[in-house]
């Protein structure tokens, strides 16, 4: 592997600008006359707007101009669209209700964008937002999935009777009810998944240009793929043509989904610009983070898990009600359904699964992707489901995963997914023996002595990531294809760019990446600069989500090398009058095998370009891309332990261990891997014992819009991870590599919840499990305890 | 936030004169909670008077057991102050649990105590220890201070200088924070001064800091964690939101004197 090749664990290159504050994320971004804009938003969470009066705001100190949503329909920009069709059962298309990026008519949510506010400084815009006058004619609202299906609810879309945007389902629902009828024992729960707020570190922000002299636009903005936000307003908003369309997605703090998004103010700011003549840049604060950025989860399912004589698992039958917000956002349809659905096998040989979905609009922030979308919730539904079944049966949790797991790959599941490889039970051992999970009955007892209750919990999870392949998303719904590219730039020096189209926020590529190259040509990490994020730059992408630039990004970068390989090495033998067979790269060299005939990389590089003696017929230059489209999603899959003492005097938690033994096939830096690791179980840590967007059920107002009341993670909440990786190569990418970016925001809610509720006596606990929540729980009529 | 103006007083005289000057200005010793309220545009004083820089309001002294603790002293001094901790060592812990370090760094004693917040840490201490509360004109009982959320027996414009009690024979302070902003759901702060046992609870009453009389008559009979084990608080007095219901509350002040008691041992 060398010093810095695969599988090196180097300190991330892009750390020093971070960590010393010369990172550059939009915010950074100054521009000749820049302006600042500032969107009125609605305080309500539904109603009609009766009229704006924008004439006052408009005089205040430094206002440019005051626009809203009629002016922007009148200029023929469109409605936000969610790129993914689902059909529901009876055939008919998903029900999209108008989502208008300054709302016209209606507001569905509070925090909708009604207006957008010009003036020389922020300060200025802000006080004129004030001035805006809105009249609103207040109309019932609702926030709950299971309120908004109810008769008589309030109707938030005319395109959506009873607020139910689709009805769909999977699997075969007459041979699960016939295992449910035949089975030996049942399991019945209901599970609910809280509703999350995203909270990268950098809020939303953008800048758009617009050159009036070129007709052309620019807009810096924080995106997971700046190239589908492109092609999204060029396509569906009507902002401009793609070659009038610039994307720079620059520095990126934080994303977890949340920036994969076409949101209102990328394209108001953009028409803004056009409109008022000056740029104009918008950035997020807080609030309006907590009020707009897309929410994760909100899922409410019934589950009913079916076992035959022996314990093992006959059939699965779900109802899911997915809460989707006040609009659909881009993928919002895909979220609860083919990466979440199609899930619900989970590590286990189950003949017969059965999957509704319905989805629901309410009068909340639009519901999306957020880190592990739709396998978190498949993950949590079936772990703690298999928990209760362990305990119903009476035997350990260990035995009755054992029992079911799949053990020979490829394994096709009654539910579209085909698992290429994964050693379920390698991950499981690993888990237990580092857990010490025998010792955890004498362990309990210490804890009981000191008046603590102790819990042990596991979870087996299993995630499909790097999703793709583009023509199998294709028939399943998705607008987009799900490759991705690479070229690959030889400067005539040697030193190497790597234009990409995945994008990095966080993910470490300018350090990954270039391991690669160095693993593969022999060079120095230094001498190799990653591009990306910038549509003028790099000729089309996909982005990073869903743990996907490793397994795919990184692919289409192996095929761009394998282009620039051959080519040097052509040049190489031409030069060395060698045959191209006989060269080899090796530490920076290119070699004719078996003699001391040696060429250093920068002189082949130069060769490339001066052209003065190349093979007859060759182009100059040394530079080659790739598109590379994956023949299956990678199943990442691992096991997890979390072992906690909970006060009962109090219901506080605390996180004795977490054991995370995770199959991530092949790592390119450990170092990177652990960290991303470690950030997901603090997110997965914060679902399970933290977090929840909490709305008032009358009003629709959020309750938990600041850090005063939304409880993130802190470094003092977390114990100390104990990490092991058991890695069985994927075999569908040339680097065997699955991806590991959400494995642990997947794995880690159940396992804890397990934990949780194995110290306290209960399978009746909800997420997160607050100190007030556990305290309550014990106060009621516990439940027996678990078999050991 | 609107637009203000930022005067940095250097006496109690400067600033008393800044403030007097400007109607609808604002002291301002730390500013952590005026400050973000500004940012939400919740407050918007012409004029903020900073007291963080008056050299006769910053720092601890101790003589003999009479302590004094300028107001405009930050947490983290308190926290670290090796003679405070001599002698009463509960408050050294209290304000060693305040926040961050960011917010014990900026933080007074004197702007929480002036805030009143019903979560605040403080509070609870300066009543159970029957601190003396010195303004820039008189001098007001702690039982006389508190008066209700956000609501103290302080004048307009009146400023405190300094907080002074005599340090307890033993005192204990107990807090369960709550989990997003850590402030205290429940803290309990139990003293034992000579006229007797005295404790304080924050956080969890629905009128700010309150004294449980049925606690201190328990524990001036005898100094253990045992006597308040079994005193319980009315919910009907306690506040109820996301985070904690009234009877958590409740069962939180008993538990929380408990350990107080035992933090004092």
């Amino acid at each position: 592997m060398g010093m810095e090749g695969i599988g090196a664990r180097v300190a991330r290159k892009e750390d020093k600008r971070f960590l010393t504050g010369k990172g550059r994320y939009t915010d950074d971004m100054v521009v000749p006359g820049m302006k600042f804009a500032y969107f009125v938003r609605s305080p309500h969470a539904h109603a009609r707007i009766t009229g704006i009066d924008a004439e006052a705001a408009k005089a205040m100190p430094g206002v440019i101009d005051v626009l809203d949503g009629r002016q922007l329909q009148a200029d023929g920009i469109g409605n936000l669209i969610c790129g993914w069709m689902i059909h529901s059962k009876d055939g008919s298309p998903m029900k999209m209700g108008a989502w208008r990026p300054l709302a016209v008519d209606t507001v569905r949510y509070v925090g909708d964008a009604v207006a957008i506010v010009v003036a020389d400084s922020a300060a200025e815009a802000r006080d004129a937002a004030e001035a805006v006058i809105v009249d609103y004619d207040e109309l019932p609202a609702v926030t709950t999935s299971i309120a908004a299906l109810q008769d008589g609810a309030p109707q938030i879309h005319p395109e959506a009777p009873g607020n139910l945007i689709f009805d769909w389902q999977i699997g075969d629902g007459a041979a699960t009810d016939a295992a449910i009828a035949a089975a030996a024992h049942v399991t019945e729960i209901e599970i609910h998944n809280n509703r999350l707020s995203p909270n990268p570190m950098e809020p939303r922000a953008t800048l758009g240009i617009y050159d009036s002299a070129e007709d052309h636009f620019t807009c810096y903005t924080t995106s997971q793929n700046p190239h589908v936000a492109r092609l999204v307003m060029s396509a569906f908003y009507n902002v401009a043509p793609e070659n009038k369309l610039r994307v720079i997605a620059p520095d990126v703090g934080g994303g977890f989904g949340s920036k994969i998004y076409i949101y209102p103010e990328e394209i108001v700011c953009l028409w803004a610009s056009k409109k008022t003549g000056v740029p104009v840049k918008w950035t997020s604060d807080r609030t309006e983070a907590f009020l707009t950025d897309a929410h994760g989860r909100d899922h409410v399912s019934k589950v009913k898990m079916a076992f035959d004589k022996d314990h093992r698992i006959i059939g699965l039958k779900v109802d899911t009600i997915a809460n989707l917000g006040a609009y659909m956002s881009l993928f919002s349809s895909a979220v609860p359904t083919y990466l979440y659905a199609t899930l619900l096998s989970g590590q286990y040989a189950i003949p017969a699964i059965h999957a509704n979905v319905r989805t629901v609009y309410t009068n909340t922030v639009p519901v999306d992707a957020y880190r592990g979308a739709g396998r978190p919730e498949a993950t949590y539904l079936l772990e703690r489901t298999m928990e209760t079944a362990a305990r119903e049966l009476g035997i350990s949790p260990a035995e009755l995963r054992r029992k079911n797991f799949i053990r020979s790959f490829p394994y096709q599941t009654p539910v579209i997914m085909n698992y290429d490889a994964g050693d379920y039970e390698a991950s499981l051992s690993a888990a237990m023996q580092a857990a010490d999970w025998d010792g955890f009955p004498a362990r309990r007892a210490q804890s009981e002595a000191r008046g603590k209750k102790r819990g042990i919990g596991m979870s087996c999870y299993i995630e499909a990531c790097g999703i793709a392949p583009s023509q199998a998303v294709g028939s399943l719904g998705a607008g987009v294809g799900l490759w991705e590219s690479a070229e690959v730039r030889v400067n005539a020096v040697g030193t190497i760019e790597v234009l990409t189209g995945s994008h990095s926020h966080g993910q470490g590529h300018e350090t990954t990446f270039a391991q690669l190259v160095a693993d593969r040509l022999g060079v120095p990490i230094s001498s190799v600069n990653i591009v990306h994020g910038d549509t003028d730059k790099v000729q089309m992408g996909m982005g990073t989500y869903g743990s996907r630039s490793g397994a795919v990004g990184m692919s289409a970068i192996v095929k761009a090398l394998d282009k620039v390989e051959m080519k040097a090495k052509k040049i190489a033998a031409h030069l060395m009058e060698a045959d191209e067979s006989d060269i080899v790269i090796e530490n920076g060299e290119l070699k004719v095998a078996g003699t001391d005939k040696v060429l250093p990389w920068f002189q082949v590089a130069l060769a490339a370009y001066t052209a003065h003696n190349l093979p007859a017929g060759m182009e100059p230059g040394l530079k080659e891309s790739a598109f590379y489209d994956p023949s299956n999603f990678t199943f990442p899959a691992g096991c997890y332990i979390a072992e906690v003492e909970v006060d009962p005097e109090t219901g506080k938690t605390e996180i004795i261990q977490f054991v995370a033994a995770d199959d991530f096939g092949n790592i390119i830096n450990p170092l990177i891997v652990e960290g991303q690791v470690h950030g997901g179980l603090a997110q997965g840590i914060g679902q399970a014992l933290l977090e929840e967007v909490r709305y008032d059920e009358a009003t629709g107002q959020i309750l938990t819009a600041s850090y005063m009341d939304y409880a993130m993670p802190r470094a003092d909440d977390l114990p100390s991870f104990t990490l092991s990786h058991q890695n069985t190569p994927c075999p569908g990418n040339p680097l065997g590599i699955k991806g590991c970016g959400e494995a642990g925001a997947i794995g880690s809610p159940p396992a804890l919840m397990n934990a949780i509720t194995d110290a306290i006596g209960t399978n009746d606990l909800t997420m997160p499990a607050t100190p007030l929540k556990v305290w309550s729980a014990l106060q009621g009529a516990a439940m027996p305890m678990a078999a050991e | 936030m609107y637009a203000t103006s930022y005067h940095r007083a250097s006496s109690v005289g400067e600033a008393v004169n800044l403030r007097a000057s400007h109607d609808e200005g604002r002291y301002v010793s730390g500013g952590m909670t005026l400050i973000a309220t500004m940012k939400q545009r919740l407050a918007a004083p012409s004029d903020l008077i900073d007291l963080r820089h008056i050299a006769d309001m910053k720092g601890v002294s101790v003589e003999g057991r009479s302590v004094r603790i300028g107001a405009a002293t930050p947490h983290a001094d308190v926290a670290a102050s090796a003679a405070l901790r001599a002698v009463c060592p509960a408050i050294c812990q209290l304000a060693g649990m305040i926040g961050d370090p960011h917010v014990r760094n900026m933080g007074t004693i004197g702007g929480s105590v002036a805030n009143n917040d019903p979560a605040a840490d403080y509070p609870s201490a300066v009543l159970a220890l029957n601190a003396t509360v010195v303004t820039d004109r008189r001098e007001i009982a702690a039982d006389d201070f508190f008066l209700g959320m956000f609501d103290t027996a302080l004048e307009e414009a009146e400023m405190i200088t300094a907080i002074r009690f005599e340090a307890p024979e033993k005192a204990g302070y107990a807090k369960f924070p709550n989990p997003a902003s850590r402030y205290a759901i429940t803290g309990v702060f139990v003293a034992k001064t000579a006229d007797g046992a005295r404790v304080a609870v924050t956080g969890a009453g629905s009128s700010g800091v309150f004294r449980v009389a049925e606690m201190e008559a328990a524990l001036s009979a005898a100094w253990s964690p045992e006597s308040v084990a079994g005193v319980s608080v009315d919910p009907a007095m306690l506040m109820s939101d996301l985070h904690a219901t009234a009877e958590y509350r409740a069962n939180l002040v008993r538990v929380m004197a408990k350990r107080a008691v035992l933090a004092s041992l």
